[in-house]
């Protein structure tokens, strides 16, 4: 049943005061969520926040595996910034979905495998649906124009709005003032002369505001929160769908690539080689699904091999993870191979020098 | 009230989150649920989001690499 404004208009005024509207806020963990869902909060606003896990995410927990990153804070930086803001932090699982923006980007990659653009529209899209289901008002984000050079444009912005559906719904309080009112400011909803107008690359008129409200501590990734805009990944997943022939992943495949030290030494398998004690402990979780090589006569590593080695091969992968444990140097050491059909087979081999790996089984 | 179990072992973060709170949003308040986790940052992970959300974490118990928290439903 819908209220007739005309019959009670003071009560419909009155609801509406007493409600305040609703914008959920897309929170990456960074500097520029935290404070764009910060400037609306002030304008008294009820605002929760949203957070997407790709399968690309880079976690603190990721990293954390490595016990030489363990003084990384162990914490989700987005439910950081929600506990700083005192908002609800939704996470949601996008990892099925977002397979077709990682392989069909409409409008191209980056400087590596990072669909920034389609990535963004994805997201404001899932956050659009959102808020329908939700009944909030409007979507908040962290854009500043200029900031990134693929995504966060002057021309990208209205693609974003546009493309998501999410049309004059979306709202970026950085740079609201450098881009034309938006539904909640016409509305008045929030008062456009106390949004902002950041443009370009530059961190200090953030960190003034991060001043402004008392944040003095806030996540700061080097480039970004996602894995694909790092070159050495995207090379891996390269290499990934090469390999099979085809450009599919699954959740394990991608969070495999984060860990261990991988080469491919024949086209027809790659090596996975843990790094130390916690990369070894992480990998051990996938033993069951890889034929694995561990050596016995002297402490090394967990190595599984992803794709179909041949007998000779085996010998190969045995000498290689021979090179990586602390028998390097011995004339023989022991290795393991559990093959995925559940033999073991031990072969002494001697480790292979550094001299005959070539760089490029390296990825 | 009833008792529910969520097994999330294996699972790197934020996985145990996520099916911690999809698995809260169908439990009634004064449900109580436990989570099973390997990733230590579960730990720090689920007691912020129930933190946010208003649950209370009752218990959390870390026996070799195993986690185990458990939950009350309030918010």
């Amino acid at each position: 049943m819908r209220y007739n404004e005309g019959r009670f208009p003071s009560l419909i005024v009155k609801i509406r005061m007493n409600q305040p509207r609703k914008a959920v806020a897309l929170i990456s963990g960074g500097l520029d969520s935290l404070l764009a869902a910060k400037v609306i909060l002030e304008q008294g606003v009820h605002v929760e926040g949203i957070n997407f896990f790709t399968g690309f995410c880079v976690e603190g927990h990721t990293h954390a595996i490595r016990k030489k990153e363990r003084n990384r804070p162990k914490r989700n930086n987005a439910l950081w910034v929600a506990e700083q803001l005192g908002i609800k932090l939704h996470i949601v699982d996008i990892i099925e979905e977002y397979k077709d923006v990682v392989l069909n980007p409409r409008h191209g990659y980056g400087a590596n495998l990072n669909p920034c653009l389609d990535c963004k529209v994805f997201m404001v899209r899932k956050a659009r649906e959102w808020i329908e289901r939700k009944g909030f008002d409007f979507i908040i984000t962290g854009e500043v124009i200029g900031q990134r050079p693929k995504s966060q444009r002057k021309d990208t912005m209205p693609v974003i709005a546009v493309e998501s559906g999410a049309d004059d719904r979306l709202l970026r309080p950085l740079c609201a003032r450098n881009l034309p009112p938006t539904l909640p400011e016409r509305e008045g909803w929030v008062d456009r002369e106390r949004l902002h107008g950041f443009e370009g690359r530059s961190r200090k008129p953030q960190m003034a505001l991060a001043e402004r409200f008392g944040f003095s501590e806030y996540a700061q990734p080097a480039g970004g929160c996602c894995f694909l805009t790092d070159a050495q990944y995207s090379r891996k997943l390269a290499d990934l769908w090469q390999a099979r022939g085809e450009r599919r992943y699954e959740l394990d495949d991608i969070m495999l690539l984060k860990v261990g030290r991988h080469l491919r030494p024949r086209p027809h398998f790659k090596m996975i080689i843990g790094r130390e004690d916690g990369e070894n402990r992480f990998l051990e979780g996938y033993r069951k699904q890889f034929t694995h090589l561990l050596t016995r006569s002297h402490n090394g590593p967990l190595v599984l091999i992803d794709g179909e080695p041949a007998d000779e091969d085996l010998d190969l992968a045995a000498r290689i993870t021979a090179r990586f444990s602390q028998g390097r140097d011995a004339e023989a050491v022991d290795v393991e191979i559990h093959t995925r059909d559940g033999a073991t087979l031990t072969r002494q081999v001697k480790p292979i020098s550094g001299e005959q790996i070539p760089s490029h089984w390296y990825l | 009230m009833s008792e529910v179990q969520l097994d999330a072992r294996r699972l790197l973060c934020p996985l145990p989150v996520i099916r911690t709170q999809d698995r809260i949003e169908q439990l009634q308040r004064g449900d109580r649920l436990t989570v099973y986790c390997t990733d230590p940052g579960a730990i720090h992970d689920i007691p912020a989001w129930c933190r946010v959300h208003g649950h209370a974490v009752l218990e959390i118990v870390r026996h070799d690499e195993e986690i185990r928290i458990r939950i009350e439903v309030q918010g």
